[in-house]
């Protein structure tokens, strides 16, 4: 923790894999520098870290931490691909689905939404033992060039972020509490606000899932030739190490 | 591998769009292969409507939407060691789910069936009444994934699933290497 | 193309807006004014505009946020963070009744009948003359004067239905509830004021606390002390937090000391949610000088001169005596510039009154409630000691913690040292509620056992005891030997006792329902996790359970244990675990295997229920007398 290391670089492990790291440096900021792939969906390159989606939850010194948040460590030992912690992360991606309404079959996002790639990843293939909450919220079409389906929201706030430090906007924020809790825009709806397409939080890369939608566009690709019928997420970062 | 005795299996397709049943075909020339190893029970595909005895193998495409899927499910649950959900309506509602986000009136399965029936904007149905035939199974008030409804052993996603999966999974199972998907055989779409 | 603020504030007022009645733009300023327009002081901000305009409508966010330099979304997001604020309009006289278990068991249900019949309203709705808002709230810190409840600011203790009729006739009848108290409520002292509406029960006083307490002699001698000497006499007495974390106070000094930044905080955790915990409410209520001089010695050890006392909502009728006892030791120079005539000496305080959040009581969660922003826990690392409010070292410790810290200067870290057991030194508040003779304050060396205690409050009879409250465990009797110790059984305080008619599934559910409600829902296993227990634990209320649905709550438990990012989400499956693990036949009496693999979950006879009454007919397959 002492600033003395700023430019000293360290190392700790990985599953036993070597990783380099210069203090500062977070666990998975390290890992996608060494070409070690960690689960996640809130965080997002560019983006302030945030540890809400905790599908990065590593073990280090024994304690189960958010590799996006947790500073790295000299010598510190981090268990990442562990059937125990895959197991974890499945159960939270599976709880994002049951929170939402994640009918694949019929969201614009399928193939490239990277909560269903994750569940892919992590196999998520049983039959689920969590009940389905069924949100009902209204669509939000109001804009011209946008919609916004918040039961398909997974509560990242890679959105909220991006609007705030990279459009300087601040379109979206959360609001409500627990399972009420909820990202929603700033006015009475999205036309109401000065959101526009071209905004960095409307890229394809910023919302993971299939909430917000830029209209005109959804099915230029067909299904089966999207980004994860490519390639399992998080292949490019593991490509780094081959 | 052909000491073996058959296995039993049997099919149905619930409240689905029998995708599933059609991706079963797209297993192509290995299905002769899988006929090796397997008997056709009750199923669309062998056109018996009854179990004519006890099966190894259930497997189910679609949710349940009616009370006659329930019954289906009950039956094919009561008569086969192992239930399979195929497809993504199967395990988790599918499409014909929709209409559980989309029912948040007082009278949501009422609206739901004037808006398919009397009010939609492209209805053409000049009778203005919702169907209710005696012969027609009454709708559940929402869908149901199998798995809500009775004990599932196996899912195999996809809408529909390819041949490829199918072929997989069940030749593994049937020669008892089942472990898991292939990754890069999952798709939910 | 701008920056949003400016956007939207032009924007905000078109469309639907233009529906709303004009906003009294200038009382709204005037009202953040107050506050210097500054964004930290939002629950403030917010109190004020409810009470001017009974809620908190998107157009005042809208007035609110352009003065405060924010955006509608960021006040939004407080405003409908916190249970006391509302988005839309409430009654002048808001009735909240405390719904936790114990006044479940102590007769809620009549009492809430007697309200709704006279004031004509059910429970969540306001009257239509926008005169009664009428609502259920998690355990407001009563549970040793069961059923009680908040009206407006006015607290009022052991209802019956007879006397519930009572109040809330007096309240149609235009009596103001201050008059519910007193009809010379304003003749009265803050003191007394309080102790009319909340007895303190304190049944057993202690060397340390409640027992006499000579006036300001910590703080006398602090300030002939360096500040390592102080941290050191904390350090060396073994105080822990009371909180109910158990960290070494002394070590948490230490840490804020060392950190060489320009401005040190010193914030009071008086946010005393833990459901069956009430020891802090009588400490404010009889010791507040106490706290504030503890606060004062903590602000000389670590280089503080602000301070935040962070009072719970709930507590809001304790405010106005707080602020008195705060002014009055202004006037006499315990707090402000050259406290006791020591120069370089300063340090104050202010009051923050938090809004019916149970998570602030979470140390990150609270130092964000303090800026103004929801109460989500904040990232560690840093930890507040280095980074908290505001980005300053920050010490926060409970009340009690502040109360003993004082004391302990006072008389001698060997002195407090000596109380206790080794690992638990000195003695703890426990706030003893349920099915027992003599519920109230009990002040006890650490290292009684349950089955001491219980002795003492005349609960021998007890089939269950709750330890720790919600987050804490729930032993049954083979375990009452056990003894009340941060290394055996840890509490914050919160000792609820439940005698063998309770049940056991109803408790736990009512608990899962509480993490529910309270979580901040920041980290999805907290936020949905939570609901997945409660639904579960419902399946076994209902008897349709299977025995693996045990290994369900246990799996589940564990992921939602290990993934949370703060000690909610850490502790919120205890409820399951520990009864899982101490009464054990509970589960697994009402769990029966599904028959045929047939999930008794699935319930086709409500499930075709709509349709048949669509229909007109019945279900040819699953009505048994289907004979058309």
């Amino acid at each position: 923790m002492s600033g003395t290391e700023k430019e000293t670089g360290f190392t700790f492990t990985i599953d036993g894999v070597e990783i380099k790291a210069h203090a500062g440096q977070t666990v998975m900021e390290a890992a996608d520098a060494a070409g070690v792939y960690i689960p996640r969906l809130c965080d997002h390159e560019g983006l302030r870290h945030q540890g809400s989606c905790r599908v990065c939850t590593v073990k280090a010194g024994g304690r189960s931490v958010a590799a996006c948040t947790q500073p790295a460590a000299p010598g510190q030992a981090v268990e990442n691909e562990t059937p125990h912690l895959t197991k974890m992360r499945r159960d939270l991606v599976e709880m994002l689905f049951h929170e939402g309404n994640h009918l694949c079959p019929i969201c614009e996002a399928s193939g490239n939404c990277e909560l269903q790639a994750m569940a892919y990843r992590l196999d998520m293939t049983e039959a689920t033992k969590f009940p389905y909450l069924e949100p009902c919220r209204a669509l939000d079409a109001s804009h011209p060039d946008i919609a916004l389906d918040t039961n398909r929201c997974i509560s990242c706030g890679r959105c909220i972020r991006a609007s705030q430090d990279v459009d300087g906007k601040g379109v979206f924020g959360y609001v409500g509490r627990g399972i009420h809790r909820r990202v929603a825009v700033n006015g009475e709806n999205l036309a109401d606000t000065d959101a526009q397409v071209s905004d960095h939080a409307m890229s394809s890369e910023v919302c993971p899932v299939g909430c917000i939608i830029r209209k005109r566009v959804g099915f230029a690709v067909p299904i089966g030739e999207r980004e994860f019928d490519k390639g399992l997420i998080g292949h490019e970062i593991e490509e780094k190490r081959k | 591998m052909s000491e073996l005795p058959k296995a039993r299996i049997a099919t149905a397709s619930l409240a689905g769009c029998f995708g599933c049943h059609m991706a079963i075909l797209d297993i192509d020339e290995r299905l002769i292969e899988l006929m090796k190893l397997v008997d056709v029970d009750r199923s669309p595909l062998t056109d018996k409507k009854r179990f004519t005895e006890r099966c190894d193998i259930g497997i189910i495409e679609g949710g349940c939407c009616n009370e006659e899927n329930v019954h289906v499910l009950h039956d094919f649950r009561r008569n086969c060691d192992i239930l399979i959900a195929l497809g993504q309506c199967a395990i988790m509602g599918g499409l014909p789910a929709m209409r559980n986000a989309i029912m948040h009136s007082d009278a949501p399965l009422r609206e739901c069936l004037d808006e398919a029936y009397i009010t939609g904007k492209y209805i053409r149905n000049t009778t203005h009444n919702v169907p209710n035939d005696p012969a027609l199974p009454l709708l559940l008030d929402e869908v149901y994934p199998c798995s809500q409804v009775v004990e599932i052993d196996y899912q195999i996603p996809g809408c529909a699933p390819t041949g490829d999966v199918i072929f997989d999974t069940l030749f593994k199972l049937l020669t008892g290497k089942f472990r898991g998907f292939e990754r890069e055989m999952i798709r939910f779409d | 193309m701008n920056n949003g603020r400016n956007g939207t504030g032009a924007n905000g007022l078109t469309a639907s807006s233009c529906n709303v009645a004009p906003v009294p733009q200038a009382e709204i300023a005037a009202i953040c004014d107050r506050f210097g327009n500054d964004k930290h002081r939002m629950l403030d901000i917010l109190y004020d505009v409810q009470d001017r305009y009974r809620s908190i409508a998107p157009a005042t966010m809208d007035a609110i946020a352009s003065q405060t330099d924010l955006t509608r979304i960021e006040v939004e997001g407080v405003a409908s963070f916190y249970s006391f604020f509302s988005l839309t309009p409430k009654g002048r006289v808001t009735i909240r009744l405390c719904d936790d278990i114990v006044d479940r068991f102590c007769g809620l249900k009549d009492v809430v009948a007697a309200f709704e019949e006279v004031l004509g309203i059910k429970v969540g709705d306001t009257s239509a003359d926008g005169a009664f808002s009428l609502e259920t709230t998690p355990c407001i810190g009563m549970c040793d004067q069961a059923p009680a409840a908040m009206v407006n600011n006015v607290m009022l203790t052991s209802l019956t239905p007879e006397t519930a009729r009572a109040a809330a006739e007096a309240l149609m009848a235009g009596q103001s509830p201050e008059s519910l108290v007193s009809d010379r409520f304003n003749e009265l002292s803050p003191h007394e004021r309080a102790v009319r509406m909340v007895e303190n029960n304190v049944r057993h006083a202690g060397a340390v606390l409640l027992g006499p307490v000579p006036e300001e002699a910590g703080l006398n001698n602090a300030v002939g002390m360096r500040p390592s000497q102080i941290i050191n006499a904390v350090e060396e007495s073994g105080l822990r937090g009371c909180g109910g974390a158990g960290f070494t106070t002394g070590r948490k000094w230490r840490f804020a000391a060392s950190e060489k930044l320009d401005r040190h905080f010193v914030i009071c955790n008086a946010d005393e949610g833990e459901p069956g915990t009430f020891k802090d409410r009588v400490l404010l209520t009889e010791r507040p000088h106490l706290l504030i001089e503890g606060m004062t010695i903590a602000a000389r050890a670590v280089g503080a001169r602000e301070g935040i006392l962070y009072l719970r909502g709930e507590y809001v009728y304790l405010r106005e005596l707080l602020e008195t006892v705060l002014e009055e030791r202004r006037r006499r120079g315990l707090l402000g510039k050259e406290i006791l005539g020591v120069k370089g000496f300063e340090f104050d305080i202010r009051l923050q009154l938090g809004a019916g959040a149970y998570i602030c009581g979470e140390e990150g969660a609270l130092i964000s409630s303090c800026e103004g922003l929801p109460g989500e826990p904040k990232t560690r690392p840093p930890f507040p000691v280095s980074r908290g409010y505001l980005g300053y070292p920050t010490v926060v410790n409970n009340v009690e913690t502040f109360c003993h810290a004082a004391r302990i200067l006072g008389q001698g870290a060997k002195w407090f040292h000596a109380m206790g057991t080794e690992g638990s030194h000195g003695t703890k508040l426990f706030s003893v509620c349920g099915d027992c003779l003599n519920p109230g304050i009990y002040e006890l060396p650490y290292g009684h056992t349950v089955w001491e205690l219980l002795e003492m409050v005349g609960g021998a009879d007890a089939a269950a005891v709750q330890v720790g409250g919600p987050s804490g465990t729930m032993i049954g009797r083979d375990s009452f030997h056990r003894k009340l110790t941060f290394d055996d059984l840890a509490t914050g305080g919160a000792i609820i006792i439940f005698n063998g008619q309770r049940n056991i599934l109803e408790i736990v559910e009512y608990y899962m329902s509480f993490f529910v409600h309270e979580s901040c829902g920041y980290c999805t296993p907290c936020r949905v996790g939570n609901v997945f227990l409660q639904k579960a634990i419902q399946k076994f209320q209902k008897g349709l359970a299977n025995p693996e649905d045990i290994d369900y709550l246990k799996d589940l438990s564990g992921t939602i244990i290990e993934t949370s990012r703060c000690g909610l989400g850490m502790t919120s499956p205890n409820p399951i675990l520990s009864t899982l693990k101490n009464f054990p036949l509970v589960y697994a009496a009402v769990s029966k295997p599904s028959k045929d693999g047939i999930r008794d979950t699935f319930d086709i006879q409500s499930a075709i229920d709509g349709a048949r009454k669509i229909a007109k007919r019945r279900s040819y397959i699953f009505d048994k007398d289907f004979t058309q």
